[in-house]
């Protein structure tokens, strides 16, 4: 019996949707970041970039219809919203690529001590690299945050001090959120829990982490 | 008079030769010129690298062309079906494993400038984009001003397919939504570019400042009212 519950995905939704600001240009990887989109506060206009050229994307229209033209990343039917624009492959690009988007939120499958970012492959022999959007977005985005489970389904850490997953981006991950706590990656090799959930001590929480946490005096705390 | 229209799918795609490089639009089921690529399965052309987003977009054309012998290479970002349960690239992920097809992942964004400097008359390229990963393995790098860097070279095309909405007899295309994505730098990179549009429209009737890839990119311009 532990003391703590672990925050589900739509509440690490939340909390990354609240600290996106009015007016940031964000791009949502896809898997678990793309949940973030149901959570962004109605009184921010918070602007959606889809890597296929979409600049001001939302939902689809419930029940349809479904236009086959405007697509995210994942293949998903979306919509536009008034104001939206469309653009090619190199002018998008240079929107991820070229540190104009404010915040990317990505998934992972580790995330080192000092940013590096695993997201893109296992590395499995039998597995086929496929890598779209993701290193661009990795290397271009003014801010990089993570989006997580803080340990995997074997229950072994995905915060390590040296990823052994192929890197998607080196030094590029910015903060992480993950059902257990908020941590910020300064690049020093410090990784600084923010904000912690209910119940759970910086002990426990480190013997989840295979690299050392710096605890604040300020650690919020996160009802889950 | 400069007429680029042509009056089939057979004569849009005539000319691509065995061992071509054929560069073909579209993401996800957007901008895909499903009806140039199945024309190019009767055409038969051979031993083809094809540079797409994906390596396939469901059973119908380039898997088609996958499973017909037909490609020797495939150069693209994201080779894997993302829904296994509605597999994109299925063929493909058997060839592959059955070492009857090459593959080169590229990072999206380099794959779009690849071509970019390839129509644009440029040469490599640094980007941050892959340093320190294992797709920059093998290639040039850099530090510069304390920025990691991996030298690109240009990818250029023998032929680009694209699907756009509509087009002038100058070629002058215009895509609807989403559905431009790589189609103005396939267009660019390619030596003979190919449109398949919705409607062929006569000559001054798009608005000059709404042309998305202007006709000096594009060689031919098919029409295709109920596409694939």
């Amino acid at each position: 019996m532990t003391a703590w519950n672990k925050l589900t995905r739509a509440q690490i939704a939340e909390l990354v949707a609240r600290d996106i600001p009015d007016g940031a240009y964000v791009n949502l990887g896809i898997g678990m970041p793309t949940l973030i989109a149901q959570h962004l506060p109605a009184d921010r206009e918070i602007i959606l970039h889809s890597e296929n050229g979409i600049l001001g994307m939302t939902n689809a229209p419930e029940g349809g219809p479904h236009d086959p033209d405007i697509i995210n990343a994942g293949k998903e039917f979306m919509g536009l919203v008034p104001g939206a624009s469309i653009t090619e492959h190199v002018t998008s690009f240079a929107m991820m690529r070229g540190g104009h988007l404010d915040v990317t939120v990505l998934g992972a499958f580790q995330v080192s001590r000092l940013g590096d970012l695993a997201n893109w492959d296992t590395g499995e022999p039998n597995s086929i690299p496929a890598v779209g959007g993701a290193m661009d977005l990795a290397a271009g985005a003014k801010q990089v945050f993570v989006m997580m489970e803080h340990v995997d389904r074997k229950g072994a850490p995905k915060i390590v001090t040296e990823c052994t997953y192929p890197l998607t981006g080196a030094r590029v991950v910015d903060r992480i959120y993950t059902d257990l706590a908020i941590i910020d990656v300064p690049g020093d090799g410090r990784l600084i829990v923010r904000a912690m959930v209910e119940g759970l001590t910086l002990p426990g929480l480190q013997k989840m982490t295979a690299a050392p946490l710096t605890g604040v005096d300020a650690c919020q705390r996160i009802a889950a | 008079m400069l007429d680029k229209t042509v009056p089939s799918l057979a004569e849009a795609v005539s000319g691509v030769c065995d061992g071509a490089t054929l560069m073909i639009g579209g993401f996800g089921g957007s901008g895909i010129p499903t009806d140039l690529i199945r024309a190019l399965l009767d055409q038969g052309a051979t031993n083809l690298t094809i540079v797409n987003n994906n390596a396939g977009n469901g059973p119908l054309g380039l898997s088609e062309l996958i499973a017909a012998g037909r490609v020797r290479k495939v150069i693209c970002s994201y080779a894997r079906s993302a829904n296994p349960k509605n597999p994109s690239s299925a063929v493909f992920a058997e060839w592959y494993r059955a070492g009857r097809i090459e593959l080169e992942c590229v990072p999206q964004g380099t794959m779009a400038d690849r071509m970019h400097a390839a129509g644009a008359g440029l040469g490599p390229f640094f980007t941050p984009t892959s340093y320190g990963t294992p797709l920059a393995e093998g290639k040039e790098t850099r530090v510069i001003d304390g920025v990691g860097y991996v030298l690109e070279h240009p990818l250029p095309g023998d032929f680009a397919f694209v699907k756009a909405t509509q087009a002038d007899r100058w070629g002058n295309l215009v895509y609807r939504y989403a559905q431009r994505n790589f189609g103005p730098v396939m267009c660019m990179a390619a030596k003979i570019a190919v449109a398949q549009v919705q409607e062929i429209v006569p000559l001054g009737a798009l608005p000059p400042e709404h042309v998305m890839t202007p006709g000096i990119f594009v060689q031919r311009v098919v029409e295709c009212r109920n596409p694939q």
